[in-house]
């Protein structure tokens, strides 16, 4: 039995269709990421489920209780869902403790003590609860809000796009400490965000929207190793896309016998391989002797940017694959600790590791 | 790197020697002129301390002044906040509902300012002659001024981060809650500025008085000189006026307090939601119609009926294009001159700030705040005491224009110079011109549109001004607002119609100016 459930939830801006047939099912106390680029109305689906808009069609029931059915919708105030929006949003006329205490009822019993309560959970010190908001850094704006959401006791929690007005460092400390403190309340989260390695590592599920719709929805591991299509397939990481043909559960392809996750015997289709389960091994042109069966490149370029470095391996001796000549002289882009990579104009040798994903 | 430093050691000496000369004596033309703005305040007390205690106790604390303070205090107390309440129900209705003509209303919300206060009053007690007393007052202040506090609530309304307002109701508040925790609140600094702009123009205002016989500390001051010319008992007066303004200034400053008010945060705001008025559409409408009625139907149907009356008799040219000629060349040579006396101000604002700015711009305002019949006032008593033969000059209304107008000259050019970066000004330093060439170049070019929007608003002051006109300007004088304040005067008001009709025309392009002006802060 699914928490929230969304059934083909429609929006349109004029002729826009912003969401175009949203279906959704999240797990009680689980934490969903909807990812996908700007505009595909990802924050429309947000502010729906939040109740600031009103759906064109469709249904949103949470816990048993409809939402939004065609037209009709519970306004935001009634329906208990917390939300963190981008920049905190927070009200530049009152000070932190009472930003923290908005949600609340003015005579509720020890306020004060569950403000200061608040404030520690989500690792604020006491003596920034009298401040007013402009006094914070982002980081600490984004956890008063935060605060003020969980205040209300939320059945389910909003997050949109919550970490990325935060620098590099603090925005990746902060994703944690926000999954670790909401799975210890227990409280059901969607996550909105543009960013896919946000996505896959703060949720159990991901939704991969594009165009107003879900392009696949899934764990992380199955979208970032068996994606649907090469769209979704480039969203979530770097990939490397190759013409095969496919026979026994192993792929023929300009890369060499590979192994694949279908045993269906087809020609020509496409096989996506993620760049890191491509190995490289130092060689020279005399180890290439007398090999026929092993794969050597070239590498012909070569980026140095500190733990990590992009380097481009040219081919030398590709099998003959299906279109081969069309793919034979783009190099693989693969990107490799910085550490003892090879440098232009080494051969290496190179082994795939894992079985490439067949797209259907 | 030798070379370098040499370069810098030969040329820099002479640049930043001849950068601080010139900011030094733009100081000192600030200082100078922040003095002479005070002249008014000055020769209040110096006034005060010559009459002597008994004097100045004996004429403060009398039954007519405690008349006049209570009509005044009433006045202010009833006209501003009925103003507040009406400037934020239309603007909310106007920039966050979908109220049908929505751009519509919000101009014509705006529009009552191009009808002088006077002219308001001069259609109200030809429209209903019975019309006197307090009740009167307020109605017609309100509908006169409503537009001063209608403007910054607007502006900053359509200023507002939606998202705070999604915040609250994910919160669990309700709409109207919503509205009194985050919206109103954050409203405050906009209603305090218009309020007090409101209440110092109440205290200011003499025109719309005298016509449904409400007497106010300004239409005492103009009756004691109008009977005995500079007594002290005018003086006197004009004290208590002064302290008025003052207690309206401390209380704006307590109400407003130190809050800061700016979106928190980054990120663009997205589009605010205009609320669905559905059933209550029509009533709801009632409002910006009623107010138009009152505040632009009135004044029009009576003028249109004046001159309907009057007929081609009461145009006469000769009479009307003297008095044409006259407040135009009163009203651009006053803005010229307030313009000009506010740019060393403008100038070290924005490129100096600092503690002397700060002196300054305080100053500033607490000149801008004081009425003009007290700069009137003073500047008669000074110019007959001290420089006789300036007295009732070209010169000296000029002066009293500057001094009064000096605030809004003021406000444009120093945000247009904002908007003219300094960099700018080095780069042309840096391409070879002299510091004077690269502010002409650079700055005061890009400066030069808000510099005219202020000299507009400053001409538009005024032509529109009648109390220190008339109690300075030169013999023989008579202005557009002069000759309609004196047919009317005399009941003739078929003969005052077609003055008030281009006084209206005239300010009308000036009005649109000011709100294309508050469209275009908010960021439309």
């Amino acid at each position: 039995m699914s928490f929230l459930e969304l059934t083909d939830v429609h929006k349109h801006y004029g002729p826009v269709a912003a969401l175009d047939g949203v279906d959704l099912s999240v797990a009680s106390g689980s934490r969903t990421a909807i990812v996908g680029p700007s505009g595909c109305g990802k924050t429309t689906l947000l502010r729906l489920i939040a109740g600031f808009e009103a759906p064109d069609q469709g249904r949103i029931v949470l816990d048993g209780e409809v939402l939004a059915n065609g037209g009709s919708a519970v306004p935001a105030y009634r329906r208990g869902i917390g939300v963190v929006a981008q920049d905190g949003a927070l009200f530049p006329h009152l000070s932190i403790a009472d930003n923290i205490g908005f949600g609340m009822a003015r005579d509720e019993d020890k306020r004060t003590e569950r403000i200061v309560e608040l404030a520690y959970i989500v690792g604020l010190d006491k003596a920034i609860l009298k401040r007013r908001p402009h006094e914070l850094s982002g980081g600490q704006q984004q956890r008063v809000a935060l605060a003020r959401a969980m205040a209300m006791k939320p059945r389910l929690m909003l997050l949109d796009e919550p970490f990325s007005a935060l620098d590099t460092g603090l925005r990746a400390s902060m994703r944690k400490a926000v999954a670790e403190l909401l799975e210890t309340a227990g409280i059901t989260t969607i996550l909105v965000t543009h960013d896919q390695a946000e996505a896959l590592s703060f949720a159990g599920q991901v939704a991969v929207m594009r165009d107003g719709k879900f392009s696949q929805v899934g764990t992380p591991r199955e979208l970032y190793l068996k994606p649907k299509d090469r769209m979704v397939a480039e969203f979530l990481g770097d990939a490397i896309i190759l013409p095969a043909k496919i026979s026994g559960g192993f792929a023929s392809s300009p890369l060499g016998r590979i192994a694949v996750d279908s045993t269906e015997r087809r020609d020509i289709v496409r096989i996506m391989l993620r760049p890191e389960q491509v190995l490289l091994k130092r060689t020279s042109r005399e180890g290439m002797s007398g090999t026929p069966d092993m794969l050597f490149g070239e590498v012909t370029e070569s980026e140095f940017a500190g733990s990590m470095c992009t380097i481009a391996v040219r081919l030398l001796n590709s099998p003959d694959p299906p279109d081969a000549a069309a793919i034979g002289n783009t190099p693989l882009i693969l990107r490799k600790p910085g550490m003892d990579t090879p440098v232009v104009g080494e051969i290496v040798r190179l082994t795939v590791s894992g079985k490439a994903h067949v797209f259907a | 790197m030798q070379s370098a430093a040499d370069l810098a050691r030969s040329g820099l000496p002479s640049a930043t020697a001849l950068g601080r000369r010139s900011v030094s004596w733009i100081s000192l033309a600030a200082i100078l002129i922040s003095l002479f703005s005070l002249l008014p305040l000055a020769f209040i007390i110096w006034i005060a301390v010559q009459t002597g205690w008994e004097t100045v106790s004996a004429l403060v604390f009398r039954p007519r002044v405690g008349e006049l303070l209570t009509n005044t205090l009433l006045l202010v107390v009833l006209a501003v906040p009925t103003c507040i309440v009406l400037s934020v129900a239309l603007a909310w209705l106007t920039e966050r509902s979908n109220l049908p003509g929505a751009r519509l209303w919000a101009w014509l919300s705006v529009a009552p300012l191009a009808i002088p206060a006077f002219v308001h009053s001069y259609a109200w007690i030809s429209l209903v002659p019975g019309l006197h007393g307090l009740g009167a007052g307020v109605l017609i202040s309100v509908i006169a001024y409503f537009p001063f506090l209608y403007l910054p609530v607007a502006a900053a309304l359509r200023r507002l981060d939606p998202a705070l307002e999604d915040a609250a109701a994910a919160l669990g508040l309700g709409p109207w809650r919503v509205f009194l925790r985050v919206v109103l609140p954050q409203l405050r600094l906009a209603i305090c500025g218009g309020s007090l702009l409101i209440g110092l123009h109440l205290l200011a205002e003499y025109g719309l008085y005298v016509f449904i016989r409400f007497d106010t500390f300004t239409t005492a001051i103009v009756d004691q000189f109008q009977s005995t010319f500079n007594g002290p008992a005018a003086n006197m007066l004009a004290a208590v006026l002064v302290t008025c303004c003052f207690v309206l200034l401390g209380i704006e400053v307590l109400v407003r307090g130190e809050e800061r008010y700016a979106r928190v945060g980054s990120g663009a705001a997205r589009q605010q939601q205009r609320t669905r008025l559905g059933r209550a559409t029509i009533p709801c409408l009632l409002l910006p119609v009623v107010t138009t009625l009152l505040a632009l139907g009135v004044p029009f149907v009576t003028i249109s009926r004046w001159l309907v009356a009057g007929g081609v008799d009461v145009w006469r040219f000769a009479e009307i294009g003297l008095a044409l000629g006259q407040t135009l060349f009163l009203a651009l040579a006053g803005a010229l001159l307030a313009t000009v006396a506010a740019m060393p101000m403008a100038w070290i604002s924005i490129r100096a700030p600092g503690p002397l700015q700060r002196l300054l711009e305080g100053c500033n305002y607490i000149a801008g705040s004081l009425p003009g019949v007290v700069v009137a006032l003073a500047l008669v008593t000074i110019t007959v005491r001290v420089a006789l033969p300036l007295y009732q000059t070209l010169f000296t209304i000029l002066i009293a224009y500057a001094l009064m107008f000096l605030p809004r000259a003021l406000i444009s050019l120093r945000a247009s110079i904002a908007q003219a970066p300094v960099e700018l000004e080095r780069a042309a330093a840096s391409l070879g011109r002299s510091p004077l060439n690269a502010l002409w170049s650079t700055t005061i070019r890009l400066s030069a549109p808000g510099a005219a929007a202020g000299m507009a608003l400053v001409a538009l002051g005024i032509m529109n001004e009648l109390t220190a006109t008339q109690m300075l300007a030169p013999n023989g004088t008579r202005t557009l607002a002069m000759a309609f304040w004196s047919h009317s005067g005399e009941i003739d008001y078929a003969s005052a119609a077609p003055y008030a009709l281009i006084m209206v025309a005239m300010s009308l392009p000036l009005t649109w100016l000011l709100y294309v002006q508050s469209k275009r802060m908010a960021g439309r």
